[in-house]
């Protein structure tokens, strides 16, 4: 057993994903680094990673937002940057926790369209929410499917 | 502002339209970052140490399995700290080994036995679902800024 010791204690570390037709990660990250202010900030293939004092990290995320609001999204991470138990480069292969990510994203154009609708003050499509189960399979329909098969 | 327990513990979604609408969310990053921020035995991935089980104990039996104990030892705390929830229901991207299947059933379990205000939703597959989801998050959220009275 080995003695641990962690770095960057009383940080919090943040990922901004943007998913936007008007900025790339490394426009993102070039504004970013503008309002950083001692922030740490990463740069990734999907946004940023931002480390440092939850003041700072709040004041540096307010700001980011306000850059295209309704196509950037932010979540917490557990893990600082490029640390060696999760970080690709030491491991191979898609960083663990990344597929979740990719799944999201392919989620998030809905979520950025229902963002806007609610900004412009549009009208919510009245279908349910939560949507009910699917209805099952109807039991007449069933006995028509055996009789075929029997 | 409300602290909201999200389901799937790591849904960038739900972390971020809670956030956005002024709450605090409660996810797995959270205990995950209290692990890696606490200096002890060095124990990777991701710090969960021998203690976690017996932590867990608080929110599993002891015939549950290790493996369920420990993830709870991370969860549990995150659920009794919680004064909302918001649970994607199917969520393709939250399955796992059988230690994550159980515990994400303990979990919901767990929500729905506290008491707590929760709202429960699918993902949403096209542009007006999209409304609808934004929509019934905000509003749920609203509701607990002005004492839960819609929730």
């Amino acid at each position: 057993m080995t003695e641990y010791v962690p770095g960057y204690v009383g940080t919090v570390t943040k990922y901004v994903f943007v998913e936007s037709p008007h900025m790339t990660p490394g426009e993102l990250a070039l504004r970013a680094y503008e309002v950083s202010f001692g922030v740490l900030i990463k740069e990734t293939c999907f946004g940023l990673q931002v480390t440092g004092e939850p003041e700072a990290v709040d004041r540096l995320i307010a700001e980011i937002r306000s850059f295209d609001p309704s196509h950037i999204f932010i979540k917490d991470r557990g893990f600082p940057p490029g640390d060696p138990r999760r970080c690709r480069a030491n491991l191979g292969g898609a960083r663990p926790g990344y597929l979740g990510h990719e799944r999201e994203f392919r989620l998030l154009r809905y979520i950025t369209h229902g963002l806007q609708a609610l900004e412009r003050g549009d009208e919510v499509p009245e279908a349910a929410l939560p949507p009910g189960k699917k209805p099952g399979l109807d039991i007449r329909r069933l006995q028509e499917l055996i009789d075929e098969e029997s | 502002m409300a602290k909201v327990f999200i389901y799937p513990a790591t849904s960038l979604i739900l972390s971020d339209l809670v956030a956005r609408f002024g709450h605090k969310p409660l996810g797995a990053a959270l205990g995950i970052r209290e692990r890696i921020q606490t200096a002890g035995i060095d124990s990777p991935p991701l710090q969960i140490t021998p203690e976690e089980p017996k932590r867990g104990l608080k929110y599993a039996a002891v015939e549950v399995p290790s493996g369920v104990r420990g993830r709870m030892a991370i969860y549990g705390p995150l659920i009794e700290e919680a004064e909302a929830a918001v649970i994607v229901t199917e969520a393709d991207l939250a399955f796992g080994c059988m230690g994550c299947a159980r515990t994400d059933e303990l979990i919901l379990f767990s929500l729905r036995q506290s008491g707590i205000p929760i709202l429960e939703l699918k993902y949403p597959t096209d542009d007006e679902e999209g409304v609808q989801f934004v929509a019934a998050i905000k509003k749920f959220l609203d509701s607990l800024s002005n004492g839960g009275e819609e929730a």
